[in-house]
């Protein structure tokens, strides 16, 4: 599933921010931008001070998943954890983006009157959240399973639609005490008549697709690598695929069939 | 118009070879892309004899205001360029350069055969960053191996041939001056300057090739000194690049002898970029900015000093 982009990158105005427990929600007004796809990402760069933090970085763009996407309205869901994402979470209502997208493919839907379940753990959950959403209003039911390091992270899981959404942390503080890939196991364990649709770190992604793969059951898992441009030029965000050579994560994902990989990588 | 080597541009900028991936962005844009090209002429990645899947991957790391990537040079080898992307570069609205490299002259020699026999390539550009078998040194790196690498495959073709230079290397004048002895039409540089990055904490290599290119505006300054001194050096047209993120860059480029000037790595940051650069430098040359270019033909000894010492 692919929406267009518009040609090249559209100057935007964020529009306001809200805080859900460890994260940063950034919303953008964008007018003239298509709807997007679940799972479908933007590249985001501020206008101003971008470049001009420690070690003279950001410099490239940084690529995410929509939140939500409402009347041309864009949200997006940041943690600070490194130059680009620290000056994407100070930006303020009237300041300005770079924002070029939608881009890549989002997931497809289920087939053989399989169910959805969704499988997500910290930053993971925006495509998740949007896709949840769409697949509500197509009325088809949705089970979710969401993993967080602790409480404040787990506000998190506020951000998807209401519906069946069952919480695992790390610590224990919310929830299920362990690991998402559990909770995963469990549901499998119940009715594997499913598709999972996964997004998270990538060690929660490769203990998803080695769940799948042994039942088996498809899965989508979205991907995220570090990439500079976000439409295929730069080659950078490629991982390696079972049958030999690499796929471009921006082009070609970031949602790749699980059974394309023989495990994901580690460091993306 | 700008005149390049026979072909009729329509403004002097264009792609930096592997920095814009014309089908890849087709399908990111839709028929938008060939409505507004961004560059008068289009710089195709490199091409090798065989397929190529490129490096391991961390393949990127960003480096203070740039980047140094390992991409390895990926390609669908000559055979699959021709028969599936050349068919697509061919409904480009821009002339087409065809980049190819081998890691031996009959390499190079087969490349530069198949691409001459094909109409819809405009011209073709060498990349000369690849080891010499037998000193281990780039081939672009060493002017006695890049003369002899021209000489060898100038007659095969009548088509324009570019050399792309390697940055990396004592004295890129020496090596500009052996490609236009054997008979090259133009050069261009700069190329990625080589360069390291260390995983945090570890202090073993980020890169999945080890080392890596760096390109950004951390190169610029390198950029316009020595496309000063191959400008100073050779009176075949040059292109040139490196960082070049506005029209005031590829402006000081033209000012010491450039002819065309490519974007690479601002491609990423802004998929239009081509365009922008190209709008900048036309408002930059009709407010008469280009009045201080510098004469190539009659360098100052200042100017030739400043710009011929590394």
């Amino acid at each position: 599933m692919r929406t267009l982009a518009p040609l090249g990158r559209r100057r935007v105005s964020v529009t306001g921010t809200d805080d859900v427990g460890a994260y940063r929600i950034l919303h953008a007004a964008d007018p003239a931008g298509p709807v997007p796809q679940p799972g479908q990402f933007y590249m985001l760069a501020a206008v101003e001070g971008w470049g001009a933090g420690i070690d003279e970085r950001p410099h490239l763009p940084r690529a995410f998943s929509f939140l939500r996407a409402d009347d041309g309205r864009l949200s997006f869901m940041l943690e600070d954890v490194g130059p680009g994402t620290r000056r994407l979470a100070a930006l303020g209502d009237g300041d300005q983006l770079w924002l070029t997208g939608p881009l890549g493919g989002g997931f497809r839907a289920p087939h053989d009157e399989r169910r959805a379940l969704l499988v997500g753990g910290g930053v993971g959950v925006p495509p998740l959240s949007a896709w949840a959403r769409a697949l509500a209003q197509g009325g088809l039911p949705v089970t979710a399973v969401l993993g967080f390091r602790d409480a404040h992270h787990a506000a998190g899981a506020a951000l998807m639609p209401d519906g069946d959404v069952t919480v695992a942390t790390d610590d224990g503080s919310v929830g299920h005490h362990g690991l998402v890939t559990e909770l995963l196991a469990a549901a499998l364990g119940a009715d594997d008549h499913v598709v999972v649709y996964a997004c998270g770190p990538p060690g929660m992604l490769e203990a998803v697709r080695a769940l799948c793969a042994a039942r088996p059951v498809p899965a989508q898992l979205a991907l995220e690598a570090g990439m500079a441009c976000g439409f295929g030029a730069c080659y950078g965000c490629v991982v390696p695929l079972s049958d030999g050579g690499y796929v471009r994560l921006c082009i070609d994902g970031p949602v790749l069939d699980a059974d394309r990989l023989d495990a994901v990588p580690m460091h993306a | 118009m700008i005149e390049f080597c026979g072909l009729r541009l329509a403004h002097p900028i264009v792609n930096g070879s592997g920095t814009f991936d014309a089908i890849a962005a087709r399908r990111a844009f839709g028929e938008a892309l060939l409505e507004a090209f961004p560059f008068s002429a289009f710089v195709s990645k490199t091409i090798t004899l065989a397929p190529r899947a490129g490096n391991p991957p961390p393949r990127l790391w960003e480096a203070p205001a740039g980047m140094i990537n390992s991409i390895g040079l990926p390609n669908r080898g000559l055979d699959g360029y021709l028969a599936h992307d050349l068919p697509q570069l061919a409904q480009l609205p821009v002339p087409l350069v065809t980049n190819v490299m081998g890691s031996t002259a009959d390499e190079v020699k087969r490349l530069v055969e198949a691409v001459d026999a094909r109409p819809e390539i405009a011209a073709i550009e060498l990349n000369v960053s690849c080891p010499n078998v037998s000193t281990g040194l780039d081939i672009g790196a060493d002017p006695v191996s890049l003369g002899a690498l021209v000489r060898a495959v100038r007659p095969l073709t009548a088509k324009p041939l570019i050399v792309k230079l390697t940055p990396n290397t004592a004295d890129v004048g020496a090596a500009a001056a052996a490609a236009e002895a054997e008979g090259a039409d133009a050069v261009s540089l700069i190329n990625t300057l080589r360069a390291m990055a260390l995983r945090p904490g570890c202090g073993t290599p980020w890169l999945g090739g080890r080392t890596g290119g760096m390109s950004g505006p951390a190169i610029r300054s390198v950029a316009l000194a020595q496309v000063c001194a191959v400008a100073l050096r050779v009176a075949i047209p040059v292109i040139g690049m490196g960082g070049v993120t506005h029209g005031t860059h590829a402006n000081d480029l033209i000012s010491v002898g450039a002819v065309l000037v490519a974007v690479g790595t601002e491609n990423f940051r802004d998929p239009c970029a081509g365009t922008r650069i190209a709008r900048e430098l036309k408002s930059l040359q009709i407010a008469g900015s280009s009045a201080t270019t510098v004469d190539v033909s009659e360098p100052q000894p200042e100017v030739e000093l400043n710009c011929g010492t590394s």
